[in-house]
């Protein structure tokens, strides 16, 4: 209903260039209020706007390039993205270069560049190709296969290590099954798996750091002036902001440099700090209106692979959102997420509205005759 | 049925599976959307007060402000102690890359002291980190000029500024005003103790002498509070809120500085002290201990090696004489001694004996000379005491007896502290039966009585205490507790404070004051009394009793030589006095230690304080007023009693007198 109130005249022109209007409206909602946000976290600083403002148009310069490339490009396209993509990350773990602790950059003379960037957008592209060459339902040996794909690149990034990255890619190519129609019986399987793993987990595979974030997010104030220090004083952030907030630029916890990662990571508790409780389902509500536009995208589309591909695209995005939330307001532990196209810079920005613009590619090129 | 090779899509069928999954997953993102909300709800709303107090208590310093001291005016509004800047360099380690490097560039730019150095280096040890550590105490106004244009070399390095107190008058002062000294653990644990700690919190200094240190509570005044709002970092950003500190009262001293100074030029570096009261009211005017020292080395903290040499300098300059050096007080106690024998009717002002220069008693082989060896001839009380010839004391104590000169001087305050506003004051000995055998476990000899009647033996009074006696004297019986205090300085004027008085001396027969004081009279004026010299030609009228003090017993033999004596051995000269005679306004006690003669030796300081203190004022021409005596004597008949005393007579009995007094 709501395309065809806006679609008709008000799209014409965005048609031409492949743009989804209501989506770009949301994105455009959501850069407005991270610049705002951000001109407040980073102490006013314009050098940190101009800087973020040339992202953005770089970002939807991608984003409206990808959007001109048809579906079904995307669809033959993609295990060579994947098979790339892995390739690069086993290059990564071999030559990579090591920036803040952590073994993620491929350092390609011109720049550095991060291949688990590039695994956001193949690996569900990767899982909708696979997954929908079958009839839907899948059966349980794609499903385990598919789990194979989605599995080595999680592993392989975890191993860098870059856990929020690995989770998000996980998450992405579950979505693509969960979509596909992975059976109900199969998901509570996985499920008590899943719980049975989480000890071998702990004691195998999570590098210290990683559990010192674990143990401090279940108990932050352990350890209040060190590793809790974050996220206490997030909250105390957040929750001094009320219902109404203290006000832009007016917060004290960020003003005052208390908050730690003001203008990045943790941006979202400078953002409820100043304009409180309402602000925040203001924000909420963006997110939901372009989660909710995605998931439309990816019911009308016509073939299952775009369905799939917008659905996991679009389900993804919400992850971050949560996830980015829950750390700041310490439902989560810290993971290094951004909020997505709130938070300041991130090679994150990039990829994120690549896959708006497969979304918005799956949503404006369709074929007049369907198979 | 065989698999077909290609799979044949239900589209259809697809179209409506996904549907419902995106239905389901749509759900489940609002589920989680409410998990994020409630989470919000519940730190935002239900939380909020508590994170409120939390974030406030992470941007909200209260910083104690301290209150400026109070100043200390003299009698007529002259300064003695302000509040001065000093600048100190301080040093913050943390902020310091390579400490080692800055220092030594420190110390070629400001030519710092080694000493100053080294002690950096200790302070810095116990110390944390982000805490500023002084590097030199007190910078001179162009140490500070030079510091302030090198200042951009040195992050982490800063010139603070704080009120500092200083005693303009230095040495002249010390044993009065005292002095404030930084705070130390011993201060701190006291404070804590009153609950003050609250109110000292930014106070650098407290007094640690004098009046610094009596009125301690006046001068500090209450300590104000500033909110300020500091970054993470500790650096304030803003002043919310200020409620200043209330500063402390100004006082006005009853010390005339330029009596103070007068005094102190009359000792010229001798030992003793002085003590100037005004009777009318119990004011110190002035209060001198000689050696003195200058207070402000104390301020900013004394070297240990100064500190040193003035603890063991042999002068012993720490000590305030006036209120702490018990002295025997030798004849200045003759007039006491008078007005109790007449009240208890011991003597009569026509009593008198006959002095050949000793006094014995009967079966006892011991003999009291008097200090002149010829004797004085005939003597009654007045000219006992205007000659102070001490055999006529020594019968008087004979007679009176240990126990009722103990608790009658014990009346003039002698033994008990006086009540003067100094922590600083001893009580001196007014030996009784029972305290001699408490202090000493032994007994009480008729001998001592007979010492006791010339102030000797085993009584001790303190400058102060005398002084108060002499005012006593001089008010008859009206006992004014000495203050150095005189009130409070407010806008308006000065505010004085009542008189403290003690309970007074009550006697029989008031006309007895009026023969002591004549005869103190007749010591400063008439031919014979023993500070006649030191007034002559005064403009004013006097009235006083020297004293002259034994400090080691001489064999009854021998002769006193002053040459002979090792100088810390010599007799210490004592004076009291005080003037006008007919209406007094100051009471002056003088001590000075191994001098000799108190006529001629203490009697001049006080002649130069007196001389001073009344070079404005007129008095009119005066004839000396005849002894009492001589008038007595024309008019023999009128009381007709023969009230000579046979001197033989009293020595027929003295075992009695033992057991009489016992």
């Amino acid at each position: 209903m709501l395309r065809t109130k806006f679609s008709t005249d008000n799209t014409s022109l965005l048609h031409r260039v492949h743009c989804d209007g209501l989506l770009l409206l949301g994105l455009f909602a959501l850069m407005a209020v991270g610049l705002v946000t951000v001109y407040s976290a980073g102490g006013q600083d314009l050098g940190l706007i101009q800087r973020q403002l040339t992202r953005l148009g770089l970002a939807l310069a991608v984003m409206i390039a990808v959007a001109q490339v048809p579906p079904t490009a995307y669809r033959k396209l993609a295990p060579y993205f994947y098979i790339v993509g892995v390739l690069m990350l086993v290059g990564v773990l071999a030559i990579g270069v090591i920036g803040k602790g952590a073994q993620r950059w491929l350092d390609l003379v011109f720049f550095r560049f991060q291949p688990s960037e590039i695994m956001k957008l193949a690996v569900p592209m990767m899982i909708a190709w696979y997954i929908s060459r079958f009839n839907l339902p899948p059966k349980i040996r794609h499903i385990l296969a598919g789990f194979i794909l989605v599995g080595i690149p999680t592993l392989l990034i975890a191993k860098q290590p870059d856990l929020g990255t690995s989770l998000l890619i996980a998450s992405s190519g579950i979505f693509g099954l969960f979509l596909a129609g992975m059976s109900w019986r199969f998901i509570t399987m996985v499920a008590i798996a899943a719980s049975a793993f989480t000890p071998i987990m702990w004691f195998f595979l999570m590098q210290d750091y990683q559990k010192q974030r674990v143990l401090t997010f279940l108990n932050p104030e352990s350890d209040p002036l060190g590793s809790g220090y974050h996220i206490i004083q997030s909250q105390i952030a957040i929750g001094s902001g009320g219902l109404e907030g203290k006000g832009w630029m007016q917060g004290t916890q960020s003003q005052l440099e208390f908050l730690p990662e003001r203008h990045t990571d943790f941006i979202f508790a400078v953002f409820s700090e100043e304009f409180g409780l309402w602000g925040v389902l203001g924000l909420l509500a963006i997110y939901a209106f372009i989660v909710i536009r995605g998931m439309m995208i990816a019911v009308n589309a016509q073939e299952a692979f775009s369905k799939i591909l917008a659905g996991s695209i679009t389900l993804t995005f919400f992850v971050y959102v949560f996830v980015n939330m829950g750390m700041v307001s310490g439902i989560l532990p810290v993971v290094g997420v951004p909020l997505p196209l709130v938070s300041y810079g991130g090679t994150s920005m990039v990829t994120l509205l690549a896959g708006f613009g497969i979304l918005m590619s799956i949503g404006t090129q369709k074929r007049l005759l369907s198979r | 049925m065989p698999t077909p090779r290609i799979i044949i899509k239900d589209h259809t069928a697809e179209a409506n599976l996904f549907a419902r999954r995106s239905v389901i997953a749509l759900l489940v993102v609002l589920v989680m959307m409410a998990m994020v909300v409630s989470n919000l709800y519940y730190l935002q709303v239900t939380r909020f007060e508590d994170y409120r107090t939390r974030s406030n208590g992470n941007r909200i310093k209260v910083l104690p402000v301290a209150p400026n001291r109070g100043l200390i005016y003299d009698r007529n509004g002259i300064l003695l102690a302000e509040n001065r800047p000093v600048y100190s360099l301080e040093v913050i380690p943390e902020k310091i890359e390579n400490l080692d490097e800055v220092i030594a560039e420190l110390q070629a730019l400001l030519n710092l002291d080694a000493d100053d150095v080294e002690e950096f280096y200790q302070d810095l040890k116990r110390q944390r980190r982000f805490k500023p550590v002084s590097l030199r105490n007190r910078l001179s106004p162009e140490e500070v000029a030079i510091f302030a244009a090198h200042q951009h070399h040195f992050p982490g390095v800063s010139v603070e500024a704080r009120l500092a107190r200083h005693y303009i008058y230095g040495d002249a002062l010390t044993h009065v005003l005292g002095y404030v000294a930084k705070i130390n653990k011993r201060d701190l644990q006291k404070l804590a103790e009153a609950g003050q700690e609250a109110n000292y919190a930014a106070t650098y200094d407290i007094g640690k002498l004098g009046i610094e240190k009596y009125h301690e509570e006046l001068l500090h005044g209450e300590v104000g509070y500033q909110e300020v709002e500091v970054n993470s970092q500790g650096r304030i950003i803003r002043t919310l809120d200020f409620s200043p500190p209330i500063p402390g009262k100004d006082l006005v001293l009853n010390i005339d500085i330029k009596l103070q100074l007068e005094a102190q030029r009359a000792f010229g570096g001798e030992r003793g002290s002085v003590v100037a009261i005004d009777p009318r009211d119990g004011g110190v005017l002035a209060l001198y201990s000689s050696p003195s020292y200058d207070p402000n080395l104390f301020v900013h903290g004394i070297s240990s090696k100064a500190y040193n040499k003035l603890l063991n300098s042999k002068d012993r300059p720490l000590i305030n004489r006036a209120t702490q050096g018990q002295y025997p007080p030798a004849s200045t106690v003759k007039p006491h001694l008078a007005l109790i024998g007449l009240e208890e009717d011991i003597i009569t002002p026509e009593t008198r004996l006959y002095d050949i220069g000793k006094y014995q008693l009967k079966n006892v082989e011991r003999v009291w000379r008097d200090h002149n060896p010829w004797g004085h001839g005939w003597v009654n009380v007045t000219k006992a005491i205007e000659v102070s010839c001490d055999i006529f004391f020594y019968d008087l104590a004979y007679k009176l007896g240990i126990d009722r000169i103990s608790e009658s001087m014990s009346a003039f305050g002698f033994g008990d502290y006086t009540g003067i506003d100094l922590h600083e004051e001893a009580d001196g000995l007014m030996p009784s039966r029972g305290e001699i055998r408490a202090l000493f476990n032994r007994a009480w000899y008729i001998g001592d009585t007979i010492n006791i009647g010339i102030g000797q033996s085993y009584w001790t009074t303190t400058p102060v205490q005398l002084g108060q006696a002499t005012t006593t004297l001089i008010n008859k019986g009206r006992r004014i507790i000495p203050q150095i205090l005189r009130g409070n300085m407010l806008d308006t004027g000065m505010v004085a404070d009542p008189l403290k008085e003690r309970r007074p001396l009550d006697v029989k027969n008031v006309h007895n004051w009026d023969v002591v004081l004549d005869a103190m009279y007749g010591t400063v004026n008439r031919d014979h009394g023993t500070a006649h010299k030191a007034f002559l030609r005064a403009p004013y009228i006097s009235a006083g009793k020297s004293g002259t003090a034994q400090l080691i017993t001489i064999a009854q033999d021998e002769k006193y030589d002053a040459k002979k004596i090792a100088e810390e051995h010599r007799d210490n000269a004592m004076y009291i006095g005080y003037a006008p005679y007919d209406k007094p306004q100051i009471a002056i006690t003088v001590v000075v230690e191994n001098a000799g003669h108190g006529g001629s030796e203490a009697a001049p300081i006080a002649r130069t304080m007196m001389d001073y203190y009344f070079k404005d004022q007129v008095f009119p021409k005066h004839q000396v007023i005849e002894s009492p005596q001589v008038s007595n004597r024309r008019s023999a008949n009128q009381s007709g009693a023969n009230t000579e005393v046979n001197v033989a007579s009293t020595q027929v009995e003295p075992n009695m007198a033992i057991t009489q007094g016992e």
